[in-house]
This record gives C-alpha cells, structure tokens and sequence, in this order.
C-alpha cells in the first residue's frame, strides 16, 4: 500500500485506570475508532477513524476518554500551514474536490462580536421583563404601503398573507435525507410548540409529518424533489431557495446511499439514484423569470401563503435583494457565509460569500433608501449562535432569524464537520436505521423548546434594559448598536456608530 | 404503582443500564471502584437479535409467580415491589424456573438477585432508568400489568 502522508488529526486518549471495559464506546462508534483486546483485557482505539464528535466522550460512564488535537506537527510555517500542507496531501492522495460540512470554521471576521448592546441608564427607564409585558411577536409578509378605506370610511384590514411567530427566530431549511427522520419530528414538534416554523429543505415532506403543516415552511429548489401540489399546500410558506451560505452559486448532491425508502418516496426519485440539485434553477434566469416562479406557486396555492426567497449572501447582495423585492416575494432570506450544510466543497465553502452581518446591514439598507422595506420581510441566517446575535440581528434590519447549527447543538451535533461522511454518531446526519434511532425526538424536541425558551427570555432581558417593550421598536433600531475596534468603512456598511460616540 | 418499562424502540443496546444497575447494587461510591476489572452480573440484561434490542428486569407483576413457588419464603412483595431477602434464600432456582421474563437471577454466592426497583440501595429510584442515553427505559404510572 502507498503511504498517504496523512497522520490522524486527533488523538484519543483513554485513562486505562478508569476504564471499566464496559464497551460502550466501541458499541457507540460509527467510525469503529474503539475495540477491546481481548488478550490484553483492555480496550484499545485506532485514532486515524476518529472524527472528534464526542459521542464516546459523552456517553462514557467513568469519563475515562477525552479527545485532544494531535501535537504532532510539521515544521512552523506561516504561508503553508498545516491545513494548507495536509490538503495537498488529500487531494495528491484522491484527485478529488475536497468535501467538508457545516459552516466556514476559518478565521475571518464574526462582527456580531464587534457590536455592543445599549441600555438605559437615568434618562429613559429600563423595563423588567419578569413584571411586565413584553412582546416578542412578529409577523413576516408584505405590509400595507396606504391605508385604504372602504366606502363607508372603514380601514380595509385585509392584509397580504403573513407569517405569525411567537418569536423572532425559525429553524432553517435542512432536508429529509440530508437529516434524519427523528431530526426533521425533534424541530416540527418543537416548532409548533414555540409557536413559529420550521423548514423542509429541499427534500420534500414525509406524509407522516403533514400534521406539523401549519408549522412548515415547504421548499422548492433547484432539484424540485419532493415538489407536488399536497406538499405545497400543506405548508405554511413556501421558500424558492436560490442559493445557500454555505456553497453560494453550486447546487446540491446527496448520494445515492442516503436515498432509501422514504427518503426516496418523498423525494420522488427512485431508490440509490443520486439526488443532483442543479447550481441554478433552470427556468431562473433573472428577476423576471423569478416572478413567473413566485406567482406560479401564489397561483397554485390561491394566494393565501406568502412566499420566502431565499439567497446566500454574495457581493451584490443589495441589488439583488431589491430585485427580489419587486418579483413579488413576500419575504427575503438572506444566508450568510457561516450558514451549514450537510457536503459541501471545502474550498467553495471556506472561500465564498460574505458575512451576514454586512449583507444584512446593506440590504436594510438599500430598501429603504428605495422605499420597499415594507414590501417585503427579511430573515438573516447563516451562524445565529445565541440571543445575543438574533438582537443585534433585528436590530440592524431583520424582522427574524434562521437558526439551524444551533438547533443541530441543541440535538446533539458535535460539529464534527463530517456530515457527508452519513455516519452520525448522533443520529442527525445519517439514514442508518441503527444510528437514527439514537436521537430520540421525545428528547430532541424538549432540548429545542429548552433552547429557544432560553433565549426568548434573554432577548426580552436584553429588550427590557434598553427600554423596549415590543419587537417592533427594536426592528432596524441601529442606534442601539456600537461597533468596537471596526474600520469606519465596515461601520458605515452596518450602519452604525463606533463605542464613545 | 410506577414500574420500569422499556421501549425497544429508542433502544441503542449500549448496555449501560446493565454498568449502572451493577454499580447501583455494589454499594461502591466509585463506579470505578465497583466495577473495575469485574464482569458484572447486573439485574437488568439487554436482550438483542436482528438489530432489535430492548432491556429485561423484573415487571414487578400483579399476582407474581416467583412469590408463589419460592419454598423459604425468600420472596416477598411489599407495596408492589417484589423484595428478595437473600439470607432466606436456599438457591432452589424455583423462581427463576417459574419467571416469564428470566428476570431473577443467580449470584456468585448461590443465592438468587433479582430488581428491586433500587429501594433498597442508595440509588433511591432506579439506577438503570436514570442512566439511559435514550429515553429507552422509563419510570413511570401506567396502571394494573
């Protein structure tokens, strides 16, 4: 065999005076990284398959395990890296593109903390949230642009349709196929719970979850998969998904392996065919043709749902929101470089975009400068990690946010980044009966409600000390934003004034 | 009465109910300690077969068999739980010849083990249920068995 020049990137290391043999890490492995010798009566690891997602780790009962990155090195260089040398390696190795998961993990900027929260202080009183009401309520959908009336003077209330959320912040698109079933039953259970939505993906919706419909944000993509006239009137909103943070400008590729029984029903692809989502939509060719989709599928389902457009964040993104804006979509998502996704070429993902922040900022922006903000809603997704970026979000422009890492954190992932591997040791990222089944979603769905109603609690805190009692007045608020230790080009871009000022 | 249920199901065949039953029962504080270098013979027992795997102990039955054959008065039930006081045991194997479920046991010693709900060791409520990754085991109400 040719040597790879790969050494494992982790090592695993067992403390042999706890371990009490109980296998469970070597039964727990996908990866088959643990195995007992029987001659030594002791358990050993093979640390070239370990992937670091801690499910041996966690389950563990004497915590006799923990994972280290591996010292070894190559000699310090500050061009090629060790990343960098052992890349050309894979690739000399496979010939192949390099695929890796979730969102970019490289160091560029996270300006979420570079902005700081305001609070009141002697001039204006702070509000406490555990006293008084707080309104955390929002609704997503075109708004009036005039009152009208009716010949007896009476203001026509009829409004375009809206998305109600308890909350400002739904579960992004992740398909059936790319996650598990108990996955996709953790996030609907837990969606209609709170009170707001989550998203099918592009992968169709599996009949037994049509119940959660009113909860559902139904897709339609490049692929089509999974796309009929139940499907989209099952949803509550249906989002046409133009491109994805994590791999802007390419399409998807789920492999045949994942497409099994019900993945493949519902995706309506035979069995083992590879699922090839296309880079573009192939009858989008501009803004034009985007309104023909957007009010071929308001047709379909009678105008009563409105429809999301969704898009990656790239550089003209406040153009091409405008665009959007006036193909007659109701509401504008936007995903940010550090969105996820379950395979992704590594370079495209770690190299194409732009951050969220920016895009959002610029977009808010751009509408109203041109007078259609309220023509449309705006969700921001795309590396949303906790209360404190969903308020700063809406602060800079958006009416809510997309979560979807963090719903998976809250699951179980470990951000092993090895989606496309399909071997999820947490039962997320995988069709294996036997690795599904570990996520059972009586607690999934619990640990998404504990999740989101930890936050909704911190946002009202938050609201409460600047004094806000309602959502709404937060919504594009940038004065309660200051950046720190940002050029005054990137304040300008966000909007907002640097600390001091 | 709250009994022990398994949910195949939601089962991983992981077997740590049968470590955490063992340790439960050695009276150790370390489970480390109980049960280094041991092979354990727990009161719970993971049955698997064709990827199905599920969690046998005692059902703490209404009208128990076990109770009704043990010659030296060994077995007891006490507000439905069904109690083993082993010095009273003379290792007859009647019991675990009449339990449906192969839920009592033998020990090193002889004697007979079986589920007691961890009432009568420092657990308190059992050991197994608190130790599933999985909700596969559970504790609960569901009326007459």
């Amino acid at each position: 065999m040719a040597i790879d020049f790969l050494y494992p990137e982790f090592e695993v290391v067992r403390d042999q005076s706890r371990c009490i043999a109980c296998r469970v890490c070597e039964r727990q492995c996908a990866n088959e990284v643990h195995s007992y010798d029987e001659d030594l009566k002791l358990m050993v690891s093979d640390e070239s398959r370990c992937v670091n997602c801690h499910r041996c780790v966690s389950l563990c009962p004497t915590r006799a395990l923990k994972i280290i990155k591996s010292p070894h090195t190559f000699r310090e260089n500050a061009n090629w890296t060790q990343d960098a040398i052992q890349e050309v390696y894979r690739q000399a190795n496979s010939g192949a593109v390099l695929l890796s998961s979730m969102g970019n993990p490289k160091q560029f900027p996270v300006y979420w903390d570079k902005i700081l929260i305001n609070a009141s202080q002697v001039t204006n009183p702070s509000i406490d949230p555990l006293r008084e009401p707080m309104e955390t309520r929002v609704f997503l959908g075109k708004k009036p642009t005039n009152i009208t009336r009716d010949q007896n003077g009476k203001i026509k209330t009829d409004l375009p349709p809206q998305l109600e959320l308890e909350l400002p912040i739904l579960f992004s698109a992740m398909s059936y196929g790319s996650i598990s079933y108990n996955a996709h039953e953790s996030l609907a259970r837990a969606a209609v719970e709170m009170g707001t939505y989550y998203n099918t993906g592009e992968g169709g919706l599996h009949k037994d979850f049509y119940k959660y419909g009113a909860h559902t944000i139904v897709q339609v993509a490049s692929g089509r998969f999974g796309v009929h006239k139940d499907y989209l009137e099952q949803g509550a909103a249906i989002e046409i998904k133009m491109g994805q943070g994590a791999k802007p400008g390419i399409g998807g590729h789920l492999p045949g392996t994942k497409i099994t029984g019900d993945v493949s029903a519902t995706r309506m692809i035979p069995e083992g065919t590879d699922a090839i989502s296309p880079a573009p939509h192939h009858d989008i060719y501009s803004i034009e043709d985007l309104r023909q989709l957007v009010y071929s599928l308001k047709e379909a389902t009678e105008y009563k749902k409105p429809i999301i457009v969704k898009v990656a964040a790239v550089h003209n993104i406040a153009a091409i929101a405008s665009g959007i804006a006036r193909s007659g979509a109701d509401i504008i998502a936007i995903d940010g470089f550090r969105g996820g996704t379950g395979a992704a070429p590594t370079r495209i993902r770690d190299n194409v975009g732009i951050p969220i922040e920016l895009a959002l900022a610029s977009v808010d922006q751009r509408l109203r400068e041109e007078g259609i903000r309220n023509e449309v809603s705006l969700i921001a997704g795309g590396s949303i990690r906790n209360s404190a970026d969903v308020v700063k979000a809406i602060a800079l422009g958006a009416d809510a946010v997309y979560i979807a890492t963090g719903a998976l954190l809250a699951l179980g992932c470990h951000l092993c980044r090895t989606c496309q591997t399909g071997k999820c040791n947490w039962g997320i990222a995988t069709q294996r009966p036997d690795l599904v089944k570990r996520l059972n979603p009586d607690i999934g769905c619990r640990r998404l409600i504990n999740l989101l109603t930890a936050w909704e609690h911190e946002i009202k805190e938050f609201m409460g000390g600047m004094g806000i009692n309602s959502i709404e007045s937060l919504k594009g608020n940038r004065l309660m934003l200051r950046g720190v230790g940002k050029k005054k080009k990137e304040l300008s871009i966000l909007g907002i004034a640097h600390a001091g000022e | 009465m709250k009994r022990v249920y398994v949910n195949e199901k939601w089962c991983l065949a992981c077997h740590l109910c049968e470590y955490y039953c063992a340790f439960a029962n050695s009276g150790e504080k370390s489970m480390v300690k109980a049960l280094k270098n041991l092979k354990i013979n727990p009161r719970i027992h993971i049955e698997e077969k064709n990827g199905i795997s599920f969690a046998v102990s005692c059902r703490h039955c209404e009208e128990p068999l076990c109770v009704k054959g043990c010659i030296s008065g060994a077995l007891s039930q006490k507000d439905g739980v069904i109690l083993i006081d082993q010095n009273k045991c003379v290792g007859c194997y009647t019991c675990v010849l009449s339990c449906p479920y192969g839920a009592i046991s033998p020990t090193e010693t002889g004697v007979m083990q079986k589920c007691e709900l961890c009432t009568t060791n420092a657990s308190g409520t059992p050991a197994c249920v608190k130790g599933c990754p999985n909700g596969a085991i559970v504790f609960e109400e569901r009326g007459t068995v």
